[in-house]
């Protein structure tokens, strides 16, 4: 939800800090499921991701999340859906050129980096989303990479 | 050439054979060695014609002889259709012309884009414009499915592995890597204005060796924007090229800042052209103007002029201006295209 979604921004150093500390608890608890279900329940773990970062984020499950390295404020919902940005058509009023009811992705994710504790990430290049990923859980991967 | 300038016009008996590579260059462009070479350096936009011919391109560009450095190809600007940037770049190669080939992210995936890089290499282009592009949206074909499978930064990253690492996204080698100065674009005057500095830095860090700007017509929003630019030591590693438009009356700017997100025009420069008696001659005295402070300003290295509609008056706007202090950029060796126009002068 749009208005959601910009509280998230507004609070992404306490954002940050929830998810630092329950992050640990899901992936752990996500590990244990692998080892005695093994990929019984994805569906349901991707689901109920899908739905609770959909609510905070209107996250689009690009697979790839790189929330903490945009200040909370998710580039999926750019409508060039860039993952460097803004691009140079941002109105004076800080909203975006394509939709301008929409504040623009990419000022809400900069404004959003400058309240967290490692607001910083924001400035390091990221590479294009792997299409693959696509509908896929990021917390599973975390829980079967690591 | 006997004036001087013969390290930027050494071309062979064939004025479109590449140049040869200096050492440290990434390119065997003209403009990579006029920037290396620390000279101001002057581009422009050639407007794509809406036409499948090339006799077409090249009138449009025998406007520009003799008074910049590069010609940026625009790739479907405004998401308007036009002959491709690609086509544009090749056929003025052929000839000698330096252009600057733009690549946008909104038509192409990156298995596209990457054929295109090579191809424009081997097509004898030099230089590349990294962009996300304009929405199709705002453009005369807003039922178009926009792709941007890649952003900007993806983009220079992208190209840089061709470049530097020999090699495609997927790790395939390639037999001869595309030898491009590669460049993006800035908008130091658009939202989130404290953290223009560092998309740009991001920009750099992703391969950028020069930047072409949107409009600028608030000098000391330039200014702030290249002291924490310089801070950052970003002029060091990069080029900054500063856009300056040729308004054409107060109506088009007025036009310009409503209609175009992203076009930040003052107050000030809108009244001077209501009052003006003659309107074009002082949008064109407002161009002049900006160019010659802008050189002023430590870090930038050029302008891009964009004067569209008004093409012919570039070589005017350049020489009154002064900035080149005399160096004459390169200039077709003999008339292209019979008939061609000729620029404007002042009666
Ligand atoms: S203005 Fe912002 S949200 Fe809109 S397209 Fe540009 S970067 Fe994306």
């Amino acid at each position: 939800m749009y208005k959601v979604r910009l509280w998230s921004v507004k609070h992404a150093r306490g954002m940050e800090r929830f998810y630092n500390a329950i992050n640990p608890a899901i992936v752990g608890t996500l590990k244990l499921k692998n080892r005695l279900f093994g990929t019984r329940f994805d569906g349901a773990v991707t689901a109920l991701e899908a739905k609770g970062k959909a609510l905070f984020f209107d996250c689009k499950m690009c697979g790839n999340c790189v929330l903490s390295s945009t200040g909370m404020s998710c580039p999926m919902n750019c409508p060039k859906t860039i993952r460097n940005g803004p691009c140079g058509g941002v109105r004076e009023n800080g909203h975006c050129e394509v939709k301008p009811e929409m504040r623009c992705v990419w000022v809400a994710a900069w404004d959003g980096a400058s309240r967290m504790e490692k607001g910083d990430a924001i400035r390091s290049v990221q590479f294009a989303v792997d299409n693959r990923s696509k509908g896929q859980s990021s917390w599973l991967r975390l829980a079967r990479d690591e | 050439m006997s004036d001087g300038h013969t390290q930027f016009e050494d071309y062979g008996s064939n004025p479109g054979d590449p140049l040869p590579m200096l050492p440290d260059h990434v390119s065997h462009g003209r403009f990579e060695r006029v920037l290396r070479a620390r000279h101001f350096a002057i581009t422009t936009e050639i407007a794509p014609p809406d036409s499948a011919d090339p006799d077409e391109v090249l009138r449009r560009a025998a406007l520009f002889d003799g008074h910049v450095d590069a010609i940026n190809a625009t790739d479907g600007s405004g998401a308007n259709c036009h002959m491709s940037s690609l086509a544009v770049c090749a056929i003025l190669t052929r000839v000698g012309y330096s252009p600057i080939i733009q690549i946008s992210c909104r038509d192409r995936n990156r298995i596209a884009v990457q054929g295109d890089v090579l191809g424009a290499a081997a097509l004898g282009v030099c230089s590349v414009l990294c962009l996300s592009g304009d929405d199709v949206s705002v453009g005369d074909h807003p039922e178009a499915k926009p792709v941007f499978d890649l952003d900007s930064v993806s983009l220079l990253s992208t190209i840089r592995t061709l470049r530097d690492e020999n090699r495609f996204l997927s790790g395939r080698p390639l037999d001869h890597a595309p030898r491009l100065f590669m460049g993006a674009s800035i908008n130091p005057f658009a939202p989130p204005l404290a953290n223009r500095v560092h998309q740009f830095a991001k920009q750099v860090a992703a391969g950028a060796q020069f930047v072409q700007s949107q409009y600028c017509f608030d000098i000391a929003m330039a200014r702030d924007f290249m002291a924490r630019s310089r801070d950052l030591g970003l002029t060091e590693q990069c080029h900054v090229l500063m856009g300056v438009g040729v308004l054409a009356s107060a109506k088009t700017a007025k036009w310009l800042r409503s209609a175009i997100p992203g076009v930040h025009i003052p107050d000030a420069i809108i009244r001077r052209l209501e009052q003006a008696e003659r309107p074009k001659a002082e949008g064109r005295a407002i161009a002049i103007e900006l160019m010659q402070q802008l050189a002023e300003i430590e870090g930038i290295s050029g302008v891009h002029l964009m004067a569209y509609k008004q093409e012919e008056w570039i070589g005017e706007i350049v020489t009154q201006s002064g900035v080149l202090k005399g160096r004459k950029p390169w200039a077709a060796p003999h008339p292209l295209i019979p008939g061609a126009p000729s620029p404007a002068t002042v009666n």
